[in-house]
Parts: structure tokens; C-alpha cells; sequence
């Protein structure tokens, strides 16, 4: 073969021999990587690249290892541990919340000491069986910073020695002297106590005790005084009421005691298979109030035609009895007949009553409860309630006598007048002249500035304390915690200043109690046993029943109150009327210094951290107010010569031609949290027949400033866009007649395909969302923790929300923070407002009729158990217990909020700032300074910054309860796990527990039927919100039935 | 029978050579540059600087200096990340899906294009790192790595974890063939470098690129491998990032349109953007001859295209929304075109579906004005589109108690200034120090005829 001559080549490159080629041809494939030689050097036993990166990593990271240092947090441990405190373990002590004349018997839950929840005493039959939102508020206000720290004189702190020194000087002056000395105080529910003062004027002759209540009852005290010879207010049964008529009487929110007539009423308003019957509620009211919302007929009436309604009302029923009626002008309004004709039918089992101050009014509610035969079985005056104990005329008097110069020293015990009474401005001027000026008081409030000596006052929680809030009912205050300030019982520094060299009220209270109550029982023989047992169960009732059967008969002047009543009120008036209320959360400002109040929103208005004008949507197209998201305007309030300027809200229910205002507000020396929030309105009450009424029908004007403000809500959206898969009502015909038809059961679109899949079921293209799912769903071996909410017994009081706030640490963010929609409650309430009038575009929709009727809906974490929160996290910080529980890993949340975007409820709620320990968010007290961070929940993790949170069903509760009953070696039994929000419920309206209990409260109430694997309701109220969206939740909702007729 | 086949209009005009092309691109890089070059990066570095303290402040602070709330748990952040992301695809669309379809006229921009995907991705991931109210556990924890914690792992079930797959895999890849592509040009720039320094870092960049038939044989499979790769990914991005919230329940999320919806909506922005930085470009840089009317007009054809798909989409959820029958869904759309965000949606409405259809005219088409405001009103456009869909979804969803509007604050405007600035100031440095128009392919389409040969001699 010929030599082949021919070169082959690949590119010109290589042809040319190009010297830049020969320098990278070989370079194009490299072979000679180093990488055996490691290899073969570590072999060989030498130090390696690889020894020397070990060697230099771990230096590196020892020497920064080295460099950090963890701050220091001291723990002190117990030298001597106190017998009863277990680190961990919380002890409960029965006590008794007491302000004023509001009650409410509780048990403190504490831990390590410290006093960090209230709970309610279920033994008690006075308060019924929860709390409210001021009691459960209470326990922060005993951390509260404003608090007087040590007694002064003018202002400068002195020893109590020296205080007690010179008040003992001027006591004895005044007294030898023949002068005259006050004790100034709101109504004192103590027995004790007022054996102290009796001891004190003894001593002190010419001393009298003054009491007065911020919002007064002494109109009913008067009018029974007249009508049945007992200055009394007596016991409302309204358990036994079929129907009740309420004329301003807001009895469900704030009139008396109203978690015993809440609790007392929504038995009559509960239902379930067996029972079927409702009492019926008309309310005549001015301003919307939380008794209104839950009524089944509402007619908004002006405070000015109140007393010709009342007396209308008697016309009527008088003329069905064949009694005399009364001469008062004619009055027509809705309802009223109808009111009177189911008045009428349940003689002796209905209730009217009035929240009027006015004696004359409340005579002719006697009357109507006379005619109707309420007087003895509704209405018992034997056991009077002493709630409500002062005495307006005796105020007034003293405020004439403080002018006069006729009082030499007072001594205002544990009372505000200059702020929270009428004649304020009067005393405050009054007082530059007063010889002795004592305040007995916790707070260097409006009246201790006015006050030359301060001595101050325990909290409720560091106190010892009798009380006596209804004839025969008992119950004790004990101190859980030792005084944290240089404080004294106000009981002891009046001994003190009688002469007792150490006074000691609690051996004070045991005598009272072993001479007054002691011998009404037989139980008991040995007395410390006995008032050991009363301690521990916080109640002692007496026995009423061996006393005898008196008949009490009506016999006041009806003709002489009519004609009073015929002078004061008018049909027909014409200028704008001021209707004041007091707040479900500020009630009369007293605990307004607490930041989980003042940012509890009203439920009504959905509005916090203010007080404003509610006005009609007419007055508010009058003055060219128009309200959005939350923003409105200024208006300038001119009562008499009393010029306020303030915020209107347009508020649906609002009385045409009237104006609300709320009492409470406008504090100045209440401390840091309440002081410049909102006006004051306690100024603006009127008088008629010489006692305050808190309304005021002349001299009121209304004009707008142009200048717009911002009120915080928490919801700016009224009406629930007649969205039944949000809310599900019905009216009690239709639910007795049908009731399982009586309700929104939502259905989904089905193919045909699915129809073969699931058998035999017809679905005709239309399925129960329940039927199908993507997900196998998950199976509960154990517990399945559910809760179900009766809208029936939802009063919308609140109380469980600040239970809420209280037990899982939820901080307060303030009003800058709730304008921007950022609070952060676990369980809101949300309030939807409807009226029978159809709407047809969105536009109409999203307005509240001028009448609405009013649904509460309480709102938490749904705990799906097709949680779309779940899915949607990337980290998985949000996952599903083992036994139905939705729960948030906050430790592993990063915070991309994406759950609570995918949260059908909205009930997620972000920590967009770092709320603890930041002097930015000085309101959320319970956070931001050690004496607040006391009532922290230890059970319960302070969320930090960047990470999502939301209702829990009260987690910590379930395992301490869990973990109980293993040490027991059984299940846990119903009842023992209750969550915060079920147990603060006055009525009950939450239930909490195991569905795979077939014994349990919960599956009783919604009718579980156990199938095994599965647990099916069959309850026809009970509904899930957002049933069609298939996210399955754990809470169940229980309709509303309104007892009204259909279409009317 | 005689054939004659039509002559093609050259793609680069101006009858360029390749010395031409290597002289106009290259003395881009090594000149000075022009005075309105200093002008636009100190606009777009005081943006940054701007934007640097508001970033700074609100990890510092928290998220509550957004204008965010209980309802409205996400808005400027993720609309900027949707927007940003969707920018980003015109540059993997023109450098991937044209090169396969052998559309020749992306040489001349698809450098520019993908260089505005990377800035646009990393502008597009700054805000899902922001938005995290805990930055610092977030940016690991999202990632499957390995842990002490026992079973503790990703969730693999959320959409957000799918956007972090996503999301870094398409940056990868845009990168890596981007880079892919320099290496030829920057081997030019080093071989041309008049001093050492620059020598010494194009060299560095050009990874000893030799121009030998082999290096050019490697060059070519891997980019054709790379655009295989980032084929599907410009679908399944923002299919994904649309997962976000088609995989939602709330009423205006939960959309099985939105994968399309999406993927033609980012197309349509990115061909925007593209135009609003090549007109400046060419203005700049006197590039007119490489990109032509021509191009201009390819690419306004593309934006008419996917406005309308994204104009029909729009419809199709209006009319989803009232034949599905569902309340709430209805609500929800009805609320987008009446509620108190009307006015976002009519800014939607008109600036994607109306003012496109100009471009059905050749005057406007190619008319470089126009084209130029129209591309800006695209991107405002398609920025409004992102926020209808999640503010007004969010603001009202199934229970009324909890609707909320959303109001921005100086913090969410300043965070999308920082991004701005960032842009801006990337692409900036870009056009300095790297070659803004592929000369390696872009020679490869130049009219090489004996005539012209001729005329170079």
C-alpha cells in the first residue's frame, strides 16, 4: 500500500503550526489534575490539606464560640419553699371582685405567687356562672404602674406614722369642735366595712357616711320606697320571665348585675331537641344597646316620650284588667300593643322594667308588674339586692353642705366624685376650702388632686373583705398576693385613725361573721371551721326560706306620678336628645386605666381607646357626616353651656333625634394608659324630681366642624351582605315547625361520575360539601377537642375576650395600631347587623338599616380540620394535633403570613412588631414593664416579633388537664378541660370538649352520633361557617332563633 | 418552472462587518463612558441609597411599617415579587424558546434581555425574603437541608416552597447561560485589552476561552442543552408563582386560569421591559444598526399577543366568577371592577388590554415614541394587575367583619425604590463593563456576500 502523503488537518491552526495553538493544544484536555496526591499523602500517614481545614474550622469556631456570652437572667431559688407553692403548679383562691356596686364572685388563679387570672366561682348564685370583662380586667389593674405607691401629704410622700398623726389631730379638732365629717363612698357591699365606719362615727360624732353610684339606681329605691314601703331594689327573676318588656334598661350589658340577668334570661333562650319554647324581648331604647341587640323587638324611642311610653303601656294593660287608667298624653309606638298583649298572656310570668333614674317612671313599672302579678314571683323585694346603695338627695345634700361650708373634713373612701359624679365641677371647687381632705384610694385620681392627705388603698386582690350583695347571700375577699406598693386596707387606716394602735380587719371581719353569720347555720360547729370553709368556697348563703311569706301589694300613687310624668316628658319634641350609656368594657371609668379594657371594642359600636357621639344616619345626612373605614368627623357638642368637641359615628338603632354618649371616658388623672382619651360626660347628666337621670331632652345642640378624625374599629363593616353561610337564623315557628329545613344547608355542583362513586345516594348534581374531599382526612385515636357556640346565648358581652387576652398572654397594640387593623384578639366578636328590608345590590347590602336587628358571632380559630392555613406554609409552623388541634409552632414560624392570607375566618393574627419590651407600645403594660409582665401567663410563650399567632382552644389548659388525669392513671373526664373564653361565659353560649365522648356536654348538645371512625352531628342548628368552602372546622355553630313572627 | 426566493432584510443593517461589530460593541466596554451614563447611575444609585434605608428599617423594625394588616397579609411585597419575576421572563423567553426556534433576530438582544432576567430575579427575590417576619430563620429554613431537629423538614405540600425550587432553579440556569454566552465576548474584550488590569479580569471572565473549533463545538451544545432547560422553566416559574395563589381558597385566588393567565401576563411585562432598556440603549449607544425597527416591531407583535391572551383571561374570570354560582366568588369580582379598589382595576383594564391594541397599527408599532410609553404603560399595567389580584382579593374576602382596606406607607414605596434602584444600577454597570449585544452570534447573522467581502479589502 502507497504511503498516504496526504496531512490531515482540523483547523487552519493546526496546519499553520500557529504558535498561540501548540501553546493551548495540549492544554485542551488536561490530565495531570492533582488530585491523587492528597489521597497518597494521607495514606502515608502525613498531615493533609484535609487536616488542616478540620484543624483551622474547629479554631475558627471555638475562638467565636468563645466570644459570645449569653446575657444573664437571675433566678433566686426558694431557701425556705412555701408549703403551698409548687413552681408550675397553679393554686386557686375563691375571692370576690368587687367596684363599687359591681360584683362578681371568682377564683383567682395564681402561680408562684402572683394572682394572674380571674376565674369564675361556679359555687356562687349571685353572679352567675361566668364573668364579665371588667372582672376578668381587674387582675392587670393590680399590676397597674399609676397606682399609689406610699402615702403623702400635698403631694410629698411622708411616713404613714406622721399621715395617720395629723389626720388623727384634725379628726379629734373637727369632732371636739362639733364640726361635721363625710365619708364619702360608692356603694359598699361589705357588712364588715360598714361596721367600720359605724365604729368610726361613734368615735367621731357628727361623721356621716355618704354613698352615691356613679350610675345611679336610686330612682328604683325611691319608687319602691313609695310603691311597696321598701327602699329597696329587689331581685329581677328573669328566668322566670316568658316575656319582658325593658324600657332603657340595658339589663344584659350594664344595669345592676347584669351576668346574673344574663345568665338568668339566656336560660329562657336556650334550645335543643327537647326544648322548644323561648321568652320573648321587646326593648325601648334610645341608644343601641347590648339588651336591644339581643332583643326580638327593638323600638328606638327618644328619652323625652320615655315616661308617656311607660304610662302608655299601663294604659294598655289597664285597660285589659279593667283598672283605671292614667291621664297621660297618647303615645303610639311600634311594638308597644304587642308588648302588652304577650305582657298580658304571661301574667305572673313576664317582667317590665326600666333603667330610668326618674322615681315616677319606676312607679309605673311597679304598677304594670303589680297589674300583671309579677310583684312576689318575678320580682322579689324580700331578697333585696344591694348593688345599687346610694343615696342622690343625700349626695346632693352633701354637695351643698361641702358649699356651704357646713362639712369640716371628708373622707372619701375608695370614691371618684370630682370625676364621676354630676355635681364634680361643684366638689372640686367646693373642696379648696375644706378643712381635712382625705382620700382613701389606690389612684392619685381627679379626687386625691384635690385631696391634701393620700392614703392609699390595697387592690381588691391584696385585700381581706366581706361581702353582702343580695339579702342572704355572703361571700369573701382574700388577699392572693402580699401588697406590692406601701399600701394599706382603707378599713385599717380608718381604725387607725380612730385610736387602734394595730388594727387587724381580717380578726374584724371574723368577728362580724362569727356574731352576724355564724349562728345562722348549724353545719358548722366550730367557727373557724366554718369561716374556713366559707374561705375556701369564696360563698355562704343563708336560708331565706324559713322567713316568713309576706305579700307584698302595689300601693304608691299612680295619679300623682302620672301627673309628674305628664309634666316632664312631651310626645312631640322636636330638638336633639343626649341619651348616655355606660360601656360594656369602661363601664364608669374607674378601671379606665387598664389597657385590655380600653382596647376591648365596644360591642356595639366595634370601636376602642375612645368615646364619641352615636348619632342616626338621618342627623348624620343632616350634618353631612359620611363614615369610612373607621374615619369621620369632629363635632362640636353644646349642652347648656357645656361645649364638647368630639367624634360622631353613625350608629344604626340610634334613635332619630337623639344622641349617645358614653360615661367613663374623659379621665385626667387616671393614669398614663386612660388619661386624654375621649370627654367627659358624667357633666352632662340632667335632674328631674331632684335625681340625676342620664339623659338630657333640652338645651342640646349638634354642629359639624369639618374636621375629620379617626375612631378606631375593629370592624368597619356592619351587615353580613346576607351571606347565610356566615350566619344562619331563623325565627322559632319555622324552627319548631321545621326544623330541619329551618336552615342554609349549602350544597356544591356534583358530576355524575362522583354520583356512581358515592353508591346509592342520589345526589341530582348537588352534594353536601362533607361527602367529598381531596384529603383521606385525618384519624382521631383519642381525644377530638371541639367546641360548639350557641348564637342563641351569645349576648356579645366580651368577656370572654379579655379571658382570652388574659390567659394567652395577647398584647394590647393601642390606638395607633387598631386604626391600622392590627389588633390582635384571639376571639373577636363580630357584630352583623340585619333588617328584613331586601337589598338587591352590594351597595345597598353593605348599609345597616335604621333599625337593624343584631347577630353576635364569636370568632376564633376554626381548627379545620382541612386547615388551608396548614398546607400553605413553607416551613410547616402551622400543623394538625393528633387530636383535632390546629396548632402554631411559633418557634418554627418565619412569618410569610401566608396562612393567615388563606385563613377563610381571618382570625390569624402577625406580629408586626416586636410588642414586648418595646418602649414603643407603652399601652401594652402586661409586656413592657416589670411590674405589668406579673400577670404573664408562664404556661403560655410571649410571641416575639415576626411570628403569627392565633386562638390555641387554650392548649396549656388541655395538657395540664391531660396530664392531671394520667397522674390519676384515667381519661380526662368532661368538664375538666375548660378554654378560657367557655369558662369566662356568663350564659354558657360556649361549649368545649371531646367528641369521642359520647357522655360529653358538646356532643350532647350537638347530637353526636358515634360511628366509629367518625362522629356525625345531627343537631339541625348546628352549622359550620363557610360549610361550602370544605375546610371542615372543629367549632360549630348553634343558629339564632329570634322569637318573633314571621314577617313582622 | 423558476423559483426565485424572496431576499430577507437583513436583520443588522448598515451592511456591517465584523470588524464593525466587534469595534461598535467592544468600544463600549473600553471607552469612557458618556456623561448621560454618570447622569442615570447617580439617579440610580441615590434610589439605591434610598432604598437601602427603608429596607434597612423595616427588617429592623418589622413588617409593621408596611401599610399591612390582620386582612390584608400581603401587597406591595409580593405584587413587586410577582412583577419582578414576570420581568424576568422575556429574557429566558427570547434566549430559549427563540433559539430553538431558530428566530434569528434575538441575537441582537437576547444579552440585554437576560441580563434584565438576572437583575429582575434577584430584585424579584428580595421581597419573599423581606416579607418574612423573621429574614434571618426564614432564608435557610426553606430549604430541605438537613437538621438536628429530627423529623423536622419543609413543608413539601406549600406553594411557597415550590416558588423557593422555582425560583432558585431559573436563576441558576438564566445565570449559567448567560454566562455561557459572555464567555466568547469576554475572551474578545481580553484580547483586545489595552492594559493589564483589564487583561487580567476579562481573562479571568473568559475561562481561557481559546476560540478553537472545539471550544466553539462545546459552546454550542451546552447553550443549546441550557435553552432545553430553560425552556420549560419559563412556563413552570410563573405557573408556580401562580400557585401561590390558584392552590389558595379565598375567592379570586382560587383560579385554575392562572397558570396560563400568568405565564402570558410575565411574557407580555418582560417584552415590555426589554423595550423601555434596548430603546434607551440604542439611543445611548448608537446600536440602531443592530437593533433595528425590525426587532422593535417583533417584539410590539409579541405584546400584542399576550395582551390579549391576558385581556381574554381577564374576561374568562369575570365570566367563571358569575356562571360558578358561588356568592363569595362573585362578590369578589364584582367588588375588583366596583369595589374601593375600582380604580386599580380600571388602571389594569386600560393599560394591558386597551392601549396594546394600538400596536394593531404599523404606524405605532413601529414608531419608536410610542413604543417606548406604551412599554412603561405595559408595566404599570401588569403591576396593577398583581395588586387587583391580591389586594382586592384579600380586602374582602368571606366574612365582612374582617374586610380592611390596605393603605401603603413611605416604608412599601421605598422597599420598590430599592429594587429600582438596584435594577438600574445593575444594568448600568452592566452596559459599562460587559458587552451588551452578543458579537459572537451576531456575526454569525451579518451578510457575508463576496461583494462585501470585497469592499472590506
Amino acid at each position: 500500500m502507497k504511503e498516504n502523503k496526504k496531512q490531515y488537518w482540523k483547523g487552519v491552526e493546526q496546519l499553520t503550526n500557529h504558535p498561540e495553538f501548540v501553546k493551548y493544544a495540549s492544554k485542551e484536555f488536561p490530565r495531570d489534575l492533582p488530585y491523587k496526591e492528597g489521597v497518597l499523602q494521607e495514606e502515608e500517614g502525613g498531615s493533609s490539606r484535609r487536616d488542616f481545614l478540620k484543624l483551622m474550622g474547629f479554631s475558627l469556631a471555638a475562638a467565636s464560640l468563645a466570644a459570645c456570652e449569653a446575657p444573664v437572667r437571675k433566678t433566686i431559688p426558694y431557701l425556705n419553699k412555701p408549703e403551698e407553692i409548687n413552681p408550675g403548679i397553679p393554686n386557686y383562691y375563691a375571692s370576690t371582685y368587687t367596684n363599687g356596686g359591681n360584683y362578681c364572685s371568682i377564683v383567682v388563679k395564681t402561680r408562684e405567687g402572683r394572682p394572674i387570672k380571674i376565674e369564675p366561682n361556679k359555687l356562687s348564685d349571685v353572679s352567675g356562672s361566668g364573668t364579665s370583662a371588667q372582672a376578668e380586667a381587674s387582675v392587670l389593674s393590680l399590676y397597674d404602674k399609676a397606682r399609689l405607691g406610699a402615702p403623702s401629704i400635698n403631694d410629698s410622700q411622708v411616713e404613714w406614722s406622721e399621715l395617720d398623726k395629723q389626720i388623727k389631730t384634725k379628726l379629734e379638732n373637727i369632732s371636739s369642735g362639733g364640726g361635721q365629717i363625710r365619708i364619702v363612698s360608692k356603694t359598699i357591699l361589705s357588712p364588715s366595712t360598714k361596721a367600720v365606719i359605724q365604729e368610726f362615727i361613734n368615735r367621731y360624732p357628727g361623721t356621716e357616711l355618704v354613698m352615691y353610684d356613679p350610675v345611679s339606681a336610686y330612682g328604683i329605691t325611691k319608687a319602691n320606697q313609695e310603691s311597696f314601703g321598701k327602699a329597696v331594689i329587689p331581685s329581677y327573676d328573669f328566668s322566670k320571665a316568658k316575656t319582658v318588656v325593658s324600657f332603657n334598661a340595658d339589663f344584659l350589658g350594664t344595669w345592676i348585675n347584669p351576668n346574673k340577668f344574663s345568665s338568668d334570661f339566656i336560660k329562657n333562650r336556650k334550645l335543643d331537641h327537647g326544648k322548644k319554647e323561648m321568652s320573648r324581648l321587646y326593648q325601648f331604647e334610645s341608644n343601641l344597646s347590648l339588651t336591644g341587640a339581643n332583643a326580638d323587638y327593638r323600638t328606638p324611642i327618644k328619652p323625652s316620650a320615655e315616661g308617656l311610653i311607660v304610662a302608655s303601656l299601663y294604659n294598655l294593660l289597664a285597660a285589659k284588667a279593667g283598672r283605671e287608667t292614667v291621664s297621660t298624653a297618647k303615645i303610639e309606638v311600634d311594638h308597644l300593643t304587642t308588648a302588652a298583649n304577650d305582657l298580658w298572656k304571661h301574667k305572673g310570668q313576664s317582667l317590665v322594667v326600666a333603667g330610668s333614674n326618674d322615681p315616677n317612671i319606676q312607679i309605673i313599672v311597679n304598677a304594670i308588674n303589680d297589674l300583671l302579678g309579677n310583684i312576689n314571683s318575678v320580682i322579689d323585694l324580700k331578697t333585696p339586692v344591694y348593688f345599687r346603695q346610694g343615696n342622690d338627695e343625700q349626695m346632693k345634700q352633701f354637695v351643698s353642705d361641702l358649699e356651704s361650708g357646713k362639712v369640716q373634713g371628708v373622707i372619701f373612701l375608695d370614691s371618684n366624685p370630682v370625676y364621676d359624679h354630676y355635681l364634680g365641677d361643684k366638689i372640686k371647687t367646693a373642696l379648696a376650702k375644706i378643712n381635712l381632705k382625705v382620700s382613701i384610694s389606690e389612684h392619685g385620681d381627679e379626687t386625691a388632686a384635690e385631696s391634701d392627705y393620700l392614703a392609699p388603698n390595697h387592690h381588691y386582690l391584696e385585700s381581706w373583705n366581706d361581702t353582702n350583695p343580695v339579702e342572704g347571700r355572703y361571700s369573701l375577699v382574700q388577699p392572693v398576693i402580699s401588697p406590692l406598693f406601701n399600701t394599706r386596707q382603707g378599713q385599717e387606716s380608718l381604725m387607725v385613725w380612730m385610736g387602734q394602735k394595730e388594727p387587724d380587719y381580717l380578726e374584724f371581719i371574723k368577728d362580724y361573721w362569727k356574731e352576724n353569720l355564724f349562728v345562722t347555720q348549724t353545719k358548722q360547729l366550730d367557727f373557724q371551721t366554718f369561716f374556713d370553709q366559707c374561705l375556701y368556697d369564696g360563698v355562704y348563703s343563708i336560708d331565706l326560706r324559713a322567713m316568713t311569706m309576706e305579700f307584698i301589694v302595689f300601693g304608691g300613687n299612680l295619679d300623682a306620678a302620672a301627673s309628674k310624668i305628664s309634666s316632664t316628658y312631651k310626645t312631640n319634641s322636636t330638638g336633639v336628645e343626649l341619651a348616655l350609656y355606660e360601656t360594656i368594657a369602661i363601664g364608669d371609668g374607674s378601671q379606665a386605666n387598664n389597657p385590655w379594657l380600653q382596647e376591648t371594642p365596644d360591642p356595639i359600636t366595634k370601636a376602642c381607646w375612645d368615646n364619641y357621639l352615636t348619632i342616626s344616619q338621618t342627623m348624620a345626612n343632616e350634618l353631612a357626616i359620611e363614615m369610612y373605614e373607621g374615619e369621620t368627623y369632629q363635632v362640636q357638642l353644646k349642652v347648656g353651656d357645656q361645649l364638647l368637641e368630639l367624634p360622631a359615628i353613625i350608629q344604626p338603632g340610634q334613635a332619630r333625634g337623639t344622641i349617645g354618649l358614653a360615661i367613663g371616658y374623659g379621665r385626667t388623672k387616671a393614669g398614663r394608659v386612660a388619661n386624654s382619651i375621649g370627654v367627659n360626660a358624667y357633666p352632662l347628666l340632667s335632674e328631674v324630681a331632684g335625681v340625676p337621670v342620664y339623659s338630657r331632652i333640652e338645651d342640646v345642640s349638634v354642629s359639624s366642624s369639618n374636621k375629620s378624625v379617626k375612631v378606631a374599629h375593629t370592624q368597619t363593616h356592619q351587615t353580613y351582605m346576607n351571606r347565610d353561610f356566615v350566619v344562619q337564623e331563623t325565627t322559632l315557628d319555622t324552627y319548631k315547625n321545621h326544623p330541619e329545613h329551618a336552615f342554609h344547608r349549602p350544597k356544591i355542583a356534583a358530576s355524575n361520575a362522583l354520583e356512581k362513586k358515592l353508591g346509592d345516594e342520589i345526589i341530582d348534581g348537588k352534594l353536601e360539601p362533607r361527602k367529598i374531599s381531596l384529603w383521606s382526612g385525618h384519624s382521631y385515636n383519642n381525644h377530638h377537642w371541639t367546641m360548639a357556640i350557641d348564637l342563641n346565648s351569645c349576648t356579645g358581652c366580651s368577656a370572654c375576650s379579655v379571658a382570652c387576652q388574659a390567659e394567652n398572654n395577647v398584647p394590647v397594640v393601642g390606638k395607633e395600631e387598631v386604626l391600622n387593623r392590627r389588633e390582635m384578639t384571639w376571639i373577636r366578636i363580630d357584630r352583623y347587623y340585619s333588617s328584613e328590608k331586601t337589598a338587591t345590590t352590594n351597595a345597598e347590602l353593605e348599609k345597616a338599616a335604621e333599625n337593624p336587628e343584631v347577630v353576635f358571632q364569636p370568632m376564633m380559630c376554626q381548627h379545620c380540620n382541612n386547615a388551608p392555613c396548614e398546607t400553605v406554609c413553607p416551613v410547616a409552623a402551622t400543623t394538625h394535633s393528633t387530636e383535632g388541634l390546629n396548632q402554631m409552632v411559633y418557634n418554627r414560624c418565619i412569618g410569610t403570613r401566608y396562612c393567615a392570607n388563606n385563613c377563610p375566618y381571618k382570625v390569624r393574627r402577625f406580629n408586626w412588631f416586636k410588642y414586648h419590651d418595646n418602649t414603643s407600645f407603652p399601652d401594652n403594660s402586661s409586656m413592657n414593664n416589670d411590674l405589668g409582665k406579673m400577670v404573664l401567663n408562664p404556661d403560655v410563650t410571649v410571641r416575639s416579633r415576626g411570628v403569627m399567632e392565633k386562638c390555641s382552644f387554650c392548649v396549656q389548659r388541655i395538657q395540664y388537664s391531660k396530664l392531671e388525669a394520667k397522674k390519676k392513671g384515667r381519661r380526662v373526664i368532661d368538664g375538666e378541660v375548660t378554654v378560657a373564653c367557655a369558662s369566662a361565659c356568663p350564659t354558657d353560649a360556649i361549649t368545649f370538649g371531646d367528641i369521642r365522648d359520647p357522655e360529653s356536654k358538646v356532643s350532647k348538645l350537638l347530637q353526636v352520633k358515634d360511628k366509629g371512625d367518625k362522629q356525625e352531628i345531627h343537631e339541625h342548628r348546628a352549622y359550620n361557617v363557610l360549610e361550602d368552602i370544605n375546610v371542615r372546622p372543629n367549632v360549630w355553630y348553634l343558629a339564632k332563633v329570634r322569637n318573633k313572627e314571621e314577617n313582622a | 418552472m423558476e423559483v426565485v426566493s424572496s431576499v430577507r432584510t437583513p436583520l443588522i443593517t448598515s451592511a456591517k462587518t465584523l470588524g464593525d461589530v466587534t469595534q461598535d460593541i467592544c468600544v463600549r466596554v473600553e471607552a469612557k463612558p458618556p456623561r448621560t451614563w454618570y447622569l442615570a447611575i447617580a439617579v440610580s444609585l441615590s434610589l439605591l441609597a434610598v432604598g437601602t434605608y427603608t429596607l434597612f428599617f423595616t427588617v429592623w423594625e418589622g413588617i409593621g411599617v408596611w401599610g399591612l394588616n390582620k386582612t390584608v397579609g400581603w401587597a406591595w411585597d409580593i405584587t413587586n415579587f410577582v412583577w419582578w419575576v414576570g420581568i424576568g421572563h422575556a429574557g429566558t423567553l427570547i434566549s430559549a424558546i427563540l433559539l430553538l426556534f431558530r428566530q434569528k433576530w434575538r441575537m441582537s438582544i437576547n444579552r440585554a434581555a437576560e441580563a434584565m432576567t438576572i437583575f429582575a430575579v434577584i430584585c424579584a427575590a428580595f421581597f419573599p425574603l423581606v416579607h418574612m417576619g423573621r429574614l434571618w430563620l426564614g432564608f435557610y429554613w426553606v430549604f430541605p437541608l438537613p437538621n438536628t431537629f429530627g423529623s423536622l423538614w419543609v413543608n413539601f405540600n406549600s406553594p411557597l416552597l415550590w416558588d423557593v425550587f422555582a425560583i432558585s432553579t431559573y436563576f441558576t440556569v438564566s445565570l449559567v447561560f448567560w454566562y455561557i454566552g459572555l464567555i466568547p465576548d469576554f475572551a474578545t474584550i481580553r484580547d483586545r485589552a489595552k492594559n493589564k488590569v483589564s487583561a487580567a479580569i476579562y481573562g479571568a471572565l473568559s475561562f481561557g476561552w481559546t476560540g478553537s473549533a472545539k471550544d466553539w463545538s462545546r459552546f454550542e451544545s451546552v447553550s443549546l442543552i441550557l435553552a432545553g432547560l430553560a425552556t420549560p422553566l419559563v412556563l413552570s416559574v410563573h405557573t408556580i408563582v401562580s400557585f401561590d395563589f390558584a392552590t389558595s381558597v379565598i375567592p379570586g385566588w382560587h383560579t385554575t386560569i392562572f397558570p396560563p393567565y400568568f405565564v402570558a401576563g410575565a411574557v407580555f411585562s418582560g417584552f415590555a421591559m426589554v423595550l423601555t432598556l434596548l430603546l434607551i440603549t440604542r439611543k445611548v449607544y448608537k446600536l440602531e444598526d443592530y437593533i433595528t425597527i425590525q426587532h422593535i416591531e417583533n417584539m410590539n407583535i409579541i405584546i400584542i399577543v399576550t395582551g390579549s391572551i391576558v385581556g381574554v383571561a381577564y374576561l374568562t374570570e369575570l365570566f367563571m366568577a358569575w356562571y360558578s354560582g358561588v356568592p363569595a366568588e362573585q362578590y369578589a369580582f364584582l367588588n375588583r371592577a366596583t369595589g374601593p379598589y375600582w380604580w386599580a382595576y380600571s388602571t389594569m383594564m386600560t393599560c394591558n388590554v386597551i392601549t396594546p391594541q394600538l400596536f394593531w397599527f404599523k404606524k405605532i408599532r413601529t414608531s419608536l415614541w410610542a413604543t417606548f410609553a406604551l412599554s412603561i404603560v405595559v408595566n404599570i399595567g401588569m403591576w396593577f394587575e398583581r395588586f387587583v389580584i391580591i389586594v382586592t382579593s384579600l380586602h374582602r374576602d368571606f366574612l365582612p367583619s374582617s374586610w380592611a382596606m390596605f393603605y401603603p406607607t413611605f416604608y412599601d414605596v421605598g422597599d420598590y425604590l430599592f429594587t429600582f434602584g438596584f435594577f438600574f444600577t445593575a444594568f448600568f454597570l452592566f452596559a459599562k463593563f460587559f458587552p451588551v449585544i452578543n458579537m459572537a452570534e451576531v456575526k454569525s447573522i451579518l451578510k457575508s456576500t463576496s461583494t462585501s467581502d470585497k469592499a472590506i479589502k
